[in-house]
């Protein structure tokens, strides 16, 4: 058989501050990103994923990259970082997160990421982001490079994040941070998390209802410490974030956008704000908004493969012999309970129920397109709490 | 007659001239959640070290090879419906095909129980 090497003992692998508390649980630590991760603890990924959607999920995703784009206020620093990507950010709220893509000059996704406004007037002009792992050397340069004068990108190395996502994150925090449960979907604030003073986030990558909670480097293991305390809590790794964000239809930086992709081809058309689209401005605006009225060439569905087989990342659509289109993400959705799959797939074949094959090992695999998400998000919105 | 294991963490137990062919303790382990395994056909001939089945983990799909040269005989079927076998009864119920050895010499080169621990704990 034969088996990937995982081996993490190399030195040049960054730590996260709470390395030692993933391998005092037994975790299996993998190179990710640069870091040594937990791709998953004992339980193994199944059982955490089916736990995440059914308790409370633990994850150290201190790897993301945190940092401040500061400007001398909330119109200018916006103003500044809306020059790079095509959300509304001028128009968020105090306390409001959005998600957007740093766009390149052809409106390739150079990299997602969420923007917060701080809650507290004092802070205005302190847009808060968090980036990929894998990119923020990237992110960083690219905007700094472009940022006006008077604005100015902070990178907040000295941080940590861990997300606590599941049905009972909510009743966990109640006892640790109450103002964060009254947080909804998509909004932040500084909160103290027994005594230590966070950023928590309602937010998250499973599609459940949580939180993510930044802190400084030196109370991680407190915050961690405190939570796996908790009888809702497990720690969950990377191998359950994969298939609980897949099942949540949700990108991954690499594998479903990239350079070479379009917010529009990426069905990310939701983040784009009205706004936005009648001003442009932003990186590859023409060919955006030309995507946005003509539908692009290709774009990201769901793909739910028959039978057992798993296609993976790579794995060829097709149609009549023809390809039509590749899978970037795939795999086995735990509590969908079969194969589940996201790709891109030329125009004419995006609409829901389209009969397609997957090229697995050579042989064609019958499939369907299907509405993403695969799992009902169950996000804790403004409106129906 | 007891267990004899490849480099690439297969097992296999002869009896007669019928292989039953598997994947190790260890194999499993590093895999992770077993949740496909896609069997030969019966009647298929293999030679050793070609690629007999495939057993794919939550992570990734891995090959599984041939230990020894001979026809498929027998797949486990039970492996469709509850693939985490693999994971709960490696040597046991989660065994993947028996094969009619054409020469029986081939299992000389394998590794005894003894030779197998020596081996990881070389490799780990």
């Amino acid at each position: 058989m034969t088996t990937q090497d995982s081996d993490s003992s190399d030195a040049a692998l960054r730590r996260t501050p709470l390395h030692d508390a993933h391998v005092g649980l037994g975790a299996r630590m993998v190179p990710f990103a640069g870091y040594a991760m937990p791709v998953q603890y004992p339980a193994g990924i199944l059982k955490e994923h089916a736990w995440t959607r059914e308790n409370a999920g633990l994850f150290d995703v201190s790897h993301m990259g945190q940092a401040v784009v500061a400007g001398p206020d909330h119109e200018a620093a916006a103003r500044a970082l809306e020059a790079l990507v095509p959300g509304d950010i001028v128009g968020l709220a105090p306390g409001a997160t959005r998600y957007t893509q740093l766009l390149n000059d052809a409106g390739g996704i150079i990299d997602d990421l969420m923007v917060t406004r701080p809650i507290l007037p004092e802070a205005d002009g302190r847009l808060m982001l968090v980036v990929n792992a894998a990119r923020k050397d990237v992110d960083y340069r690219h905007i700094e490079a472009r940022l006006p004068g008077g604005v100015r990108l902070e990178p907040q190395s000295d941080r940590a994040l861990i997300a606590l996502q599941g049905p009972k994150a909510a009743d966990v925090m109640t006892r640790h941070a109450y103002e964060a449960v009254r947080l909804a979907f998509m909004h932040a604030a500084p909160a103290r998390f027994d005594g230590i003073e966070c950023q928590i986030s309602r937010s998250g990558y499973t599609g459940e209802d949580g939180f993510e909670i930044s802190m400084a480097d030196a109370d991680a293991d407190a915050v961690w410490g405190a939570l796996m305390a908790e009888p809702e809590v497990e720690a969950v790794g990377l191998g359950a974030r994969d298939t609980l964000r897949l099942e949540a239809g949700l990108c991954l930086y690499g594998h479903d956008i990239d350079e070479a992709t379009s917010p529009i081809e990426a069905a990310l058309a939701w983040s784009i704000g009205k706004r936005r689209r009648e001003e442009g401005g932003f990186p590859g605006a023409d060919r955006i908004l030309a995507e946005l009225s003509d539908k692009p060439s290709r774009r990201r569905v769901g793909l739910r493969p028959e039978g057992r087989a798993p296609a993976r990342e790579g794995t060829a659509i097709a149609v009549d012999g023809e390809t039509i289109g590749m899978v970037t993400s795939g795999g086995f959705g735990p509590t969908v309970g079969a194969p589940i799959a996201m790709g891109y797939v030329a125009a004419a074949y995006v609409a829901p129920d389209t009969r397609v094959e997957l090229i697995v090992r050579g042989r064609a695999q019958p499939a369907t397109v299907t509405r993403l998400p695969f799992t009902p998000h169950r996000y804790a919105r403004a409106d129906n709490r | 007659m007891a267990l004899r294991y490849t480099k690439d963490h297969e097992w296999v137990r002869l009896e007669g001239d019928t292989a039953t062919v598997g994947i190790s303790h260890y194999a499993q382990e590093q895999l992770g959640d077993v949740v496909y395994v896609e069997l030969p056909e019966i009647g298929k001939t293999v030679a050793k070290g070609d690629e007999a089945a495939v057993v794919e983990s939550v992570k990734a799909a891995s090959e599984v090879y041939a230990p020894v040269s001979g026809e498929v005989t027998a797949i486990n079927d039970a492996l469709e419906a509850a693939p985490g076998a693999v994971n709960e009864e490696p040597t046991g119920g989660g065994w993947f095909l028996k094969l009619k050895v054409s020469d029986p010499s081939e299992l000389d080169g394998l590794m005894d129980e003894a030779a197998y621990k020596t081996y990881l704990a070389e490799i780990s």
